[in-house]
């Protein structure tokens, strides 16, 4: 794989979420009833930030989760043999709940998709939102985003990183080439 | 993503390496995390079929499978012999391909013959679990005595596991003796003289307990079926006990800590002393909890992944 383009850095990351923050708490009028739940990996790191971010903006820290949708996936049989299943936990009640998905990037909406099924199985929340870093395109499945920190065109062979500061050592959006060489 | 790939049938640990094996362990790690959520469901297996097919009657197995493939959303029917059709004088093997007529994905078989389910696994070709066969083999419980193993005291590498009791009529001891050292363990069997295999490979065997136990890091006692005695191969139940009994007295043989299982069901007071078996030495309860576990795991790999 080879790298081409820094798309976002730090400071730029930094005011995606700030930005996102903003428009989660405008379109959710407040706090109210508001929770984020992260997917795995980097997912739960950016709901870690938008959590912080609400609460310096509207001075409430509001709950939040953890989801792995390992075994909700609808390709598992092509993805194979060491299913990776990691902790999810949801300490709080999500019945009447204003749920944030919060995920690094938006491609195919499948991981979107099983995160929703893994996520009704726990509760039932009155509304469910999804916040994503990046949207890069290529929906297989009739899923949007409510909040996007960057829009952005890309090709089937690229691959786009997320990293954060608590997975990667350092936040920023990277774009790189599946590799021919 | 691991590169390995596995066998898709469990039949007995012949055709499993070590790199296999410890990956079927890890995903039985990771469906503890599946079990411990207080939604114990996930879709893995949606619209796969299993069939428990248990031609001897065993209730605590076959319902760890069935909650097993359950917890994944797969599709269980049960078949079990004592009311249905081998009772009429149907062979296994039409009653399998009876069975197979109806969309079965995968087979969960036990029998009290020997070697039925690599042939059922020849007759079907579709995913083979033995769940038990005759005194030759069953799988996942050796597998999750391992998994119980390494829960406690880590790798297996090097570790001295003794086995108790009667090892002739044992399934689980043959299993063991295939499985642990293919993990590293080394496996020393135990038992009166009469009921010794002549050999089992994989594990050394003596009649002395004193010399099984020491130095074991882990002491596991077998079911002693009390029908041997009528067939002479125990002389009385209270010399079984004088020789064999597994006493806190006599784990003090082994390691500080060693740990204690048993298959189930136990005969307290026979095998293994009552008050040792609700002791905190005593695994015998994480051993039912990890079966399920493991048995997810084994279901997943038999069914999900790259062919």
């Amino acid at each position: 794989m080879t790298f081409k383009s820094r798309i976002l850095n730090a400071d730029e990351v930094r005011r995606a979420l700030t930005r996102i923050a903003h428009e989660v708490i405008e379109k959710n009028k407040g706090t109210q009833r508001l929770c984020f739940v992260g997917i795995h990996t980097r997912g739960i790191s950016l709901a870690k930030r938008l959590v912080e971010l609400v609460e310096r903006f509207e001075g409430q820290r509001v709950p939040m989760g953890i989801l792995d949708i390992t075994l909700y996936r609808d390709d598992l049989t092509e993805i194979g043999l060491q299913p990776r299943v990691r902790e999810t936990r949801i300490p709080f009640d999500l019945n009447g709940k204003a749920v944030v998905l919060v995920d690094d990037v938006l491609y195919t909406g499948r991981t979107a998709r099983a995160a929703l099924d893994a996520l009704i199985d726990q509760g039932r929340p009155s509304r469910i939102y999804l916040a994503v870093l990046v949207d890069r395109g290529h929906r297989e499945l009739p899923i949007r985003a409510d909040f996007v920190g960057k829009n952005l065109p890309t090709s089937r062979s690229e691959v786009v990183k997320v990293k954060t500061l608590e997975d990667d050592g350092e936040d920023a959006v990277e774009l790189w080439e599946v590799g021919e060489t | 993503m691991s590169g390995a790939t596995f066998p898709k049938h469990l039949l007995d640990f012949q055709e499993w390496e070590r790199a296999q094996l410890e990956s079927l362990l890890e995903t039985a790690q990771m469906m503890q995390e599946v079990l411990a959520r207080p939604v114990k469901k996930v879709p893995a297996l949606t619209g796969f079929t299993v069939a428990t097919v248990f031609f001897e009657p065993s209730t605590r197995t076959r319902i760890s499978f069935e909650l097993a493939a359950r917890r994944m959303s797969a599709d269980v029917v049960s078949f079990t012999s004592s009311a249905s059709s081998t009772a009429k004088g149907e062979t296994y093997r039409d009653t399998l391909r009876t069975l197979d007529q109806m969309g079965i994905d995968a087979y969960i078989l036990r029998t009290d013959a020997a070697g039925v389910p690599h042939q059922a696994h020849r007759w079907l070709q579709k995913p083979v679990i033995n769940a038990g066969d005759g005194w030759r083999a069953h799988p996942t419980q050796a597998l999750l005595d391992a998994f119980t193993l390494r829960e406690k005291l880590g790798s297996l590498e090097g570790k001295k596991i003794a086995i108790v009791g009667d090892i002739l009529h044992s399934r689980v001891a043959r299993s063991n003796a295939e499985l642990l050292p293919r993990l590293g363990a080394q496996v020393v069997a135990c038992g009166p003289a009469t009921l010794l295999p002549g050999k089992l490979p994989g594990a050394s065997l003596t009649t002395k307990l004193r010399e099984a136990l020491e130095e074991a890091d882990a002491v596991m006692a077998l079911r002693l079926q009390k029908e041997r005695m009528d067939k002479g191969l125990l002389p009385s139940l209270p010399e079984y006990i004088a020789g064999y009994q597994i006493t806190e007295a006599r784990l003090a043989w082994a390691k500080p800590e060693a740990p204690l299982l048993h298959p189930g069901p136990m005969n307290r007071d026979v095998e293994i002393e009552g008050t040792l078996a609700d002791s905190p030495r005593s695994l015998v309860e994480r051993q039912v909890a990890n079966g399920q576990a493991v048995r997810m795991a084994v279901l997943y790999h038999v069914l999900v992944g790259k062919r």
